[in-house]
């Protein structure tokens, strides 16, 4: 089987987010594997186990998308390939991004594409979906379980805490969402091969685009940070005076009624 | 995995030499995969360890069998273990890497550490063919465990004066040993012990022992102040019969094996107190920045900021002081060929030619940790003193660490009594140093230090080691062989060394970090090395009127004295101010940041 995994690196969960100049302070910044992509790389790995055939991680990121990868290939994907974007785009959005794996993706034969369910820091949840419908095959978003018989996927999806039962077919496109498993660390002998394992660095070039193709459709405005929180407040008394008080700040201060 | 550098250091030769930035290892030059294997190491601790901690605790020793089982499915026992054994023989960097993060898991890392360190290496180091073939693939996967049995009731510092008697039998097939090995880590389980006794009486001897050979059982578990999530027993061999070709190295050779075992289980020791430093750190931040007395963070108040600033710097110095070594390690051990790694003798050289630094590094490391584990527990108050807080059990789990693998009094003697064995055999010019050094001070003036970064403590650091060969010398020309008696100057002599090395190495390790990534970035270190080298600096100070005092009277005495005010004069640094900055970062990051 061709299994593909589309890797995102993104800001360590312990990160904290700092702004300088409206944009996010990047420097000396700490980068994972995006959390959700986690499960998609383990999900394809068990696939490859019990099927047979190979994993390829993909990411459009930058040089430093290399360490990410080689942690996928540590893991125990196959192959992994960088679609390095450094020097070609200062803006991108989730529509350079599916363009570029759109392109990437017209070369591939594919039976199986995995992709996290969002990623944490965007949190857009587009790529996976958008790109399904260039390439004409089914998505299923946020699964929870994936059963591979033949040509037909049995799946489990999450919808808001309910679950869904899908039965579709290979080729396809799967979002995946935290219960699908429990993804591994790399073993310390994985990481020795993984040094070994290809990976292939591509740029928009290779895959003939240029930079017009791949503009971004969405312009961000503002980056800000949330409020900082604020110290609650205990209402007192009789019920029914508790409960005009709370209608009259909801109105007043927080504005909200 | 490391670069390899082509000039070898001599052990003990920072005293006398010069080294630059390049030539020594700092954390800053640890690869993509050597983060990996710490990442996966921290990742095994946090997933599989911490969940059952209560459980190893509580002496469940079943669940540090299957933890180490686990350990070994990812390679965690391995990586000192040649690949023709089973291992993944990864460089010096990979495996001290897994000892730091492993010290995260509270005692289960003297398991671990025990097993993979002074109960394989010897076998890695010193054992033939036949005995590396049966043995290592087994440890590093973890199907067998490893200990190792030295200490007896009565022979503890003295280790040679063991009592363990090893005899042939009439078959000339098996050695029967006697005795009784004490407080051996891992005993509830291990498959093998690495057992010394003495054959014939005198011959110190080496012995693979297996659990399962006739006459060998163990005692009852120990009851511990700390680490009690590892096992100690009483190892005791009832005409234990050994077959002769379990005779590890040579016979009468022991204390080769014994001794060297021992230098590097010091270096991994002080590689763990560096580790538990830092999460002492942690987990002390992460209190004062949650905990409000007075409605305030108590991570606000200065003298929370002054403990945090001050375990910290100590800990940037010992991390500093520590990898170098690592990276001395590496290097030795890494340019021998194959068939010299065979060689038990050559490993054995390779390994000696750093006592001094692994004596060092393990008192000063574990001193910092009994600090950290201290500071750590007085920033929690009252709740630091209630088992529900790691910190509780990190202050019991810390005190071992100064007594085993030679107490530290044992190591600050190793370190004078090293120095001058390598003088007298000529392998460093400290005599020559020391007297060339007595004439320059009546003539020399203090010199004039620009502000550039690291300029004063470089020039500090200079007349550190001037100091330190100052006092060693006057106590060495006044007690001549006599000075072994003098434990107390020998002490002193011991900490200058110490921190002398500890002072250079972080200085190195900022200077390289300010080469390559510039001063911008290399603030946090810049201050780490400022606060250590001025403070490190005075306790030198102290050490060396102490020990001139000591050793010399009258005139001679004004004269050294004088001398060395004019070495000490400089313009101190405003110590509390650098350490509200140091202090600062650390609270933002909630963590031990460099």
């Amino acid at each position: 089987m061709n299994i593909f995994v589309l890797m995102k690196k993104t800001f360590d969960t312990e990160e904290k987010i700092q702004i300088n100049g409206g944009v996010i302070e990047e420097d000396g910044a700490e980068f994972i594997i995006n959390p959700y992509d986690e499960y998609a790389i383990e999900e394809a790995i068990k696939i490859r186990d019990d099927h047979g055939g190979e994993v390829t991680v993909v990411t459009v990121g930058n040089e430093e998308s290399e360490k990410q990868l080689r942690t996928a290939l540590a893991m125990g994907a196959d192959k992994a390939v960088l679609i390095n974007t450094e020097d070609d785009l200062e803006e991108s959005d989730q529509y350079s991004t599916v363009r570029i794996l759109e392109a990437y993706f017209e070369d591939q034969e594919v039976d199986i594409i995995l992709a996290g369910n969002v990623a944490i820091d965007k949190a857009s949840g587009q790529v996976g979906p958008r790109l399904a419908d260039k390439l004409d095959i089914p998505y299923v978003t946020t699964i929870t379980n994936l059963e591979i018989d033949g040509d037909t996927a049995n799946i489990v999806r999450d919808v808001e805490g309910d679950e869904e039962k899908i039965e579709t077919s290979l080729p396809l496109l799967v979002t995946c969402q935290q219960g699908l498993n429990e993804p591994r660390y790399p073993s310390l002998p994985g990481i020795m091969k993984a040094k070994k394992k290809p990976l292939e660095e591509l740029e928009i070039d290779d895959l003939d685009l240029d930079e017009d193709d791949v503009e971004a459709k969405t312009e961000t405005v503002e980056v800000f940070l949330p409020p900082e929180k604020e110290a609650g407040k205990v209402l007192e008394g009789e019920t029914d005076d508790q409960v005009k008080e709370l209608v009259s700040l909801l109105k007043s201060e927080a504005k909200v009624l | 995995m490391s670069e390899t550098k082509e000039k070898m250091f001599k052990g003990g030769g920072f005293l006398v030499e010069d080294v630059s930035a390049e030539d020594v290892l700092t954390p800053e030059d640890f690869t993509d995969e050597h983060e990996m294997i710490a990442k996966t190491t921290e990742e095994y601790v946090k997933n599989e360890v911490w969940p059952v901690s209560e459980n190893l605790e509580n002496h469940e020793f079943d669940k540090s069998v299957d933890l180490l089982n686990k350990a070994g499915e990812l390679g965690l026992l391995g990586a000192d273990v040649p690949e023709e054994y089973g291992g993944l023989e990864l460089d010096k960097i990979s495996s001290s890497l897994i000892t730091e993060k492993m010290s995260l898991a509270g005692g289960f890392s003297i398991s671990h550490g025990a097993h993979v360190g002074i109960g394989s290496l010897p076998i890695v180091f010193f054992g033939n063919e036949d005995q590396k073939q049966k043995y290592l693939p087994a440890l590093a996967t973890g199907e067998k465990l490893a200990a190792y049995a030295l200490t007896e009731p009565g022979s503890g510092s003295d280790a040679l004066g063991a009592k363990t008697t090893a005899k042939l039998n009439e078959a000339g097939t098996h050695y029967i040993l006697n005795g009784e090995k004490q407080w051996i880590t891992n005993s509830a389980f291990a498959d093998v012990f690495v057992v010394y006794a003495k054959i014939d009486g005198d011959k110190f001897t080496a012995f693979i022992v297996e659990r399962e050979f006739p006459g060998v059982s163990t005692g009852a578990e120990e009851k511990k102040m700390g680490i009690k999530a590892s096992s100690t027993r009483t190892l005791i061999l009832e005409d234990a019969e050994v077959p002769v070709e379990n005779v590890l190295g040579e016979i009468g050779r022991g204390h080769i094996i014994a001794f060297n075992i021992l230098n590097v289980g010091r270096y991994k020791l002080a590689i763990g107190g560096v580790g538990g430093a830092k999460r002492a750190i942690e987990v002390a931040t992460q209190y004062a920045n949650e905990r409000k007395q007075f409605n305030t963070p108590i991570s606000q108040f200065r003298l929370i900021q002054e403990k945090l600033a001050s375990v910290a710097t100590n800990t940037y110095a010992n991390e500093s002081a520590v990898y170098r070594t690592v990276g001395l390690f590496e290097q030795r051990l890494g340019n021998l060929s194959k068939e010299q790694l065979n060689e038990g003798n050559e490993v054995a050289k390779s390994i000696a030619e750093y006592a001094i630094e692994c004596s060092m590094n393990k008192y000063m490391a574990t001193e910092l940790l009994d600090f950290a584990v201290d500071e750590a527990v007085q920033i929690h108050g009252g709740y630091g003193f209630m088992q529900e807080y790691e910190v509780e059990r990190m202050y019991r789990d810390s005190r071992i660490n100064r007594i085993f693998e030679g107490t530290n009094e044992i190591n600050r003697m190793i370190v004078p009594g090293t120095f001058m064995k390598k003088a007298m055999k000529g392998e460093l010019p400290l005599l020559q140093k020391a007297q060339g050094l007595q004439e320059e001070l009546m003539t020399m003036m203090p010199e004039q230090v620009d502000d550039e970064p690291l300029e004063q403590e470089f020039y500090l650091l200079k007349n550190a080691k001037k100091i330190g060969l100052l006092s060693a010398g006057i106590s060495a020309q006044k007690y001549g062989e006599k000075l072994e008696q003098e434990q107390e100057l020998l002490v002193n002599i011991a900490d200058m060394a110490a921190e002398i090395y500890n002072m250079e190495s972080a200085i190195l390790r900022t200077q390289k970090s300010i080469d390559n990534v510039g001063l911008d970035k290399s603030e946090q270190k810049l201050l780490y090395t400022q606060v250590y080298v001025e403070e490190a600096f005075n306790r030198i100070e102290a050490h060396a009127k102490e020990t001139l005092i000591a050793s010399d009277s009258g005139d001679s005495l004004r004269m050294m004295l004088g001398a060395l005010r004019k070495l000490t004069r400089h313009d101190p640094i405003n110590v509390i101010e650098k350490k509200r900055q140091i202090a600062a970062s650390i609270i933002d990051a909630d963590k031990y940041v460099v």
